[in-house]
């Protein structure tokens, strides 16, 4: 088995995606532990179905590069969100679950009718699931996910011990005289950024799970903040990695598999955790 | 001049008129407590007091060294605090961050200041344990600790022994009037517990869409407010 990933590792569209797997998940990870906390996991899944309406449009307007259109939308649904979370009028969840079901539904009916694929079947499923679409990396958008992940690495270690006051008490970092809406905004533009380049990896019905399963995972073990993000980063790039060999060997969907390997994994810290609260 | 003072300010929202004609001063070194019924317009006036609104009209002042970020805030807990993962002393340090400005890591002086504020409120031990696997006082005593790192002069607390077993109120109460005394701190604190409001504080301020009563305990226990306000809640037999 060692010689066949010897040979896969010649390739360098293997080593791409493996670069860029690992990446993804680093970063989603570090996201992920503030969304979790702050209750705000479904934001994830609501924007990467905005992605998905997005990418129609984009194919279907037949745009030299889907993510030109798709990052900005993206981000601006991660801005709007957050600002009706805050004014509730529609009250955050519904907005969420609103316009994702919108977005996916306007999505699916655009592609349906005017694109000119012969598989449309094939393309739908592919956005959706994430299928193949990461061995297909082209450089730039392999560049461009390296300087991403960069930035999202770099903008929260520096903002590490603010992220942890904003997503602790924003009443309390608000009072010390704490921007406290700037690293909110922060956070949803990252996010919707990680969202978009994560498509490619899982498709955008599975991408949350990225963002969610290494958070929660490291949650049932640690008690620290800093050990929950430190262990979920680990968590999400280890199972990241095996999920992207195991489907290479195996020949499965990379994006099903990596998330089938975070749900296993959280079901190891889960009893895990309460072995250790028992004894 | 007064480290905060309220002249004339109406509090609201979307143009509705919550709370107005405020017009209070606390003094360095004052122990005030804020009561009232529900819906009196006291957590609108604490986030006032916070500038985390800004009034409708007139002018909240802060002086004698007061920042008007300078306040050390002790809120009441919320749903997220309560499973989440983190140490105490990651939070007792969160408090010094609105002061070191750019700067992204804690350096030595706020290291010291956290330290110091837990040993004085006895929670040094638990420097490590996980926050939300504390009693419902020590979680109140984090934040307390946390309030301290924030601010050198005043703390504002909001319900702050809501929802805690009898022996821990007391000691919350106990912890106030010592940091009071000692360190001359001044406490301002809202609060449905009539009874401890006039055993503990020096400044009675009772709101009710507006003031009705603002001046020392001694006045307001003979004050028609007072009386009436404390034979209803039957705080009488205590003050």
């Amino acid at each position: 088995m060692l010689d066949m990933l010897a040979v896969y590792f010649h390739y360098p569209f293997v080593r791409y995606a493996m670069l860029v797997g690992v990446l993804i998940a680093l970063s989603s990870s570090l996201l992920g532990v503030s969304l979790v906390l702050k209750r705000f996991s479904f934001i994830g899944d609501g924007l990467s179905h905005v992605a998905f309406g997005a990418m129609a449009v984009a194919t279907v307007m037949d745009v030299a590069s889907d993510t030109a259109v798709v990052l900005p939308v993206t981000i601006a649904a991660a801005v709007l969100l957050l600002r009706t979370g805050q004014n509730a009028r529609l009250k955050g969840d519904a907005a969420i679950a609103m316009i994702s079901v919108g977005a996916l539904a306007s999505g699916y009916l655009l592609l349906n009718l005017f694109s000119r694929s012969a598989n449309l079947s094939g393309d739908v499923c592919s956005t959706l699931f994430g299928s193949t679409a990461i061995l297909t990396l082209s450089e730039t958008d392999v560049w461009l996910c390296v300087i991403l992940s960069l930035v999202v690495v770099i903008l929260f270690t520096m903002c590490y011990h603010r992220i942890f006051a904003v997503t602790f008490d924003e009443t309390f970092a608000k009072a010390t005289g704490m921007k406290a809406d700037r690293y909110n905004l922060l956070v949803a533009v990252v996010t919707a950024s990680v969202i978009v380049l994560a498509m490619k990896l899982a498709g955008s019905l599975l991408i949350s799970a990225l963002i969610i399963f290494p958070a929660l995972s490291a949650m049932r073990l640690f008690k620290s903040f800093r050990g929950v993000i430190l262990s979920s980063a680990v968590l999400s790039v280890v199972c990241a990695a095996a999920g992207i060999l195991l489907s290479i060997v195996a020949s499965t969907p990379v994006g099903a598999t990596i998330v089938c390997m975070d749900m296993a994994v959280f079901a190891l810290c889960s009893l895990a955790g309460m072995v250790l609260k028992r004894s | 001049m007064a480290q905060l003072s309220c002249r004339n300010v109406v509090l609201g929202y979307e143009g509705k008129t919550v709370v107005q004609n405020l017009n209070f001063e606390v003094n360095r070194g004052d122990y005030l407590c804020i009561v009232g019924e529900n819906g009196s317009g006291k957590s609108t006036l604490i986030r006032a007091l916070l500038r985390l609104k800004s009034p409708m009209s007139g002018e909240i002042l802060t002086g004698d060294g007061l920042e008007a970020d300078g306040i050390g805030y002790l809120p009441q807990q919320t749903i997220v605090q309560r499973d989440f993962p983190a140490s105490v002393r990651e939070i007792v340090l969160s408090g010094c961050l609105g002061r070191f400005g750019w700067r992204p890591f804690y350096g030595r002086a706020e290291k010291a200041e956290a330290e110091q504020n837990m040993e004085k409120l006895g929670i040094a031990h638990l420097a490590g344990r996980c926050y939300r696997e504390l009693s419902g006082g020590q979680q109140q005593r984090v934040l307390l600790a946390r309030a301290l790192c924030a601010t050198r002069f005043m703390l504002l607390l909001d319900e702050p022994v809501a929802g805690l077993d009898p022996s821990a109120v007391q000691e919350m109460y106990g912890l106030l009037e010592t940091l009071n005394r000692e360190e001359r701190i001044t406490i301002i604190m809202v609060s449905h517990d009539i009874q401890a409001a006039v055993r503990y504080a020096d400044h009675i301020l009772h709101i009710s869409e507006e003031p009705l009563f603002f001046g020392t305990k001694e006045e307001y226990l003979k004050s028609p407010v007072g009386r009436r306000y404390l034979s209803v809640t039957g705080g009488e037999q205590n003050a």
